[in-house]
């Protein structure tokens, strides 16, 4: 018990004297992973929208892969990124292996099929209630996609969410592709797995207070915008 | 007889091994208010859809007179608003229909005044009252400036008064020259709007005769069944 109340102290100490390398090590946690949340949302809105309103052969099945991609390894995620970028790699001659560019792809293909899934999800809901009344309009299938994105948009940031908190905590894919080279790719994450081997127990129980803070001032933040624009929108 | 909007031909349309419509054949008077009535269950909303070009009859046609389908819009019993505003609820499907950009706005207020809702163009259409919202949902459909107009029960889910004024609203649109083809299980509604009366039963045409006629002296067993049954407790 006494590591957890150390930790604390350690914590708190490490925030209040804005130690510079933790500064660092926290604006490239939230650099990569936010990157990655926008890159993903980018490819896995579109993705989810359009497979809950198309009609095409193979949908079903489609659905069932996207899901269960949700529960992607990380570490599998990892090496598989890790042998693209590799110089013997198809994209090794782009040299971005051990590079925060590579932990943002990483994370990208990681959380995609999370926020595609979910998206799908809500917005496969809320076509129910208004295939037909879109129809009705004459909406395309891209036309009717489009406008469900909008019209689901406080659900959607939920799936968002769930795709930032994957990426930020995640370890596994980031350890490899990044290295957790010091100053350059140590992020949150492979901070504590670090200090965690080097047997600095309340060093790192201290790194995972604050991730755990900044993923809940996060979703709060989230929260709160969200609560605000359903009261005024409905 | 009046010259006729659409013609139906042997229409048929199964679900889920049940046949919802049979052999439904009927001539639908354009510029008159045609009620289509029935007990629940006895096809009213199918056959619209199949009128509106929601559903795909399994056998038999749907024929407008001139050849094509005109420009129509339809009112659902439970109004689905997008989450945005008033006006931008009206510009939307005015965009659908190809109205030019600059027209849409002023041809949206314009239908609002008309249907004395311009003090809420801009508010959010989802937090309106249910009365509210059906009535934005007939001046979206009126703004497309339809050749008819279908309506689901469009007050079955409404007090009444705003019942009433749907009602009126209803009156209004058809005095501007719409065909109205509309549903309800309310004799009373059907009394007041009714120019025309299509009974259906089971699925199939029991009666469509002027509305004059219809409630002087019931042809069909089944339609005076339906009105004594109503009457007796309305």
């Amino acid at each position: 018990m006494s590591t957890v109340g150390e930790s604390f102290v350690t914590a708190a100490g490490l925030v209040v004297a804005a130690d510079p390398r933790l500064l660092d090590i926290v604006c490239l946690s939230l650099t990569v992973s936010l990157s990655a949340v926008f890159i993903a949302s980018c490819l896995g809105l579109p993705i989810g929208a359009a497979i809950a309103v198309g009609r095409f052969p193979g949908r079903r099945t489609l659905t069932v892969v996207l899901n269960g991609l949700m529960g992607l390894p990380p570490v599998v995620v990892g090496l598989l990124v890790y042998l693209l970028l590799s110089r013997a790699g198809p994209l090794g001659a782009l040299g971005l292996l051990f590079t925060p560019s590579a932990m943002v792809i990483a994370q990208v293909v990681l959380i995609t099929p999370i926020i595609a899934a979910l998206s799908r999800q809500i917005v496969a809901d809320a076509w129910r209630d208004y295939e037909e009344q879109l129809r009705s309009l004459g909406a395309s299938t891209p036309r009717a996609a489009c406008t469900l994105l909008i019209d689901t948009r406080f659900s959607l940031s939920t799936a968002v969410l769930a795709g930032l908190g994957r990426a930020v905590a995640e370890v596994g894919a980031v350890m490899i592709v990044g290295g957790n080279i010091e100053g350059v790719t140590r992020v949150m994450t492979t901070s504590i797995a670090l200090e965690t081997s080097k047997g600095d127990l309340p060093l790192a129980l201290a790194l995972g207070f604050i991730l755990i803070a900044i993923v809940l001032i996060l979703n709060a933040l989230a929260h709160a915008v969200r609560e605000w624009a359903v009261r005024r929108h409905g | 007889m009046a010259e006729a909007l659409l013609t139906l031909e042997a229409l048929r349309f199964d679900a889920g091994g049940h046949t919802l419509i049979d052999s439904v054949s009927a001539r639908i008077a354009a510029l008159r208010r045609t009620v289509i009535l029935g007990p629940n269950g006895a096809g009213k909303s199918v056959l619209m859809r199949l009128m509106h070009g929601l559903l795909e009859p399994v056998s038999g046609r749907v024929h407008w007179s001139g050849g094509k389908a005109p420009v129509q819009a339809m009112v659902f019993q439970r109004p689905v608003m997008l989450r945005r505003s008033v006006l931008d609820n009206l510009t939307y499907a005015l965009a659908l229909a190809g109205v030019a950009a600059g027209e849409r706005r002023t041809r949206a207020m314009d239908v609002l005044q008309r249907v004395g809702l311009a003090h809420l163009a801009s508010r959010p259409a989802r937090v309106l009252s249910g009365g509210e919202q059906q009535r934005v949902a007939l001046a979206r459909a009126w703004a497309l400036r339809p050749a008819v107009l279908f309506l689901d029960e469009p007050t079955a889910s409404l007090d009444p008064g705003a019942s009433a004024e749907v009602e009126r609203l209803i009156g209004v649109i058809a005095a501007d020259g719409c065909s109205i083809v509309m549903s309800t299980h309310n004799l009373g509604q059907a009394r007041r709007l009714a120019d025309d009366i299509l009974f259906i039963d089971s699925g199939r045409i029991a009666e469509h005769t002027p509305a004059a006629d219809f409630f002087a002296a019931p042809r069909s067993a089944q339609a005076e069944q339906f009105i004594r049954g109503e009457l007796s407790w309305t």
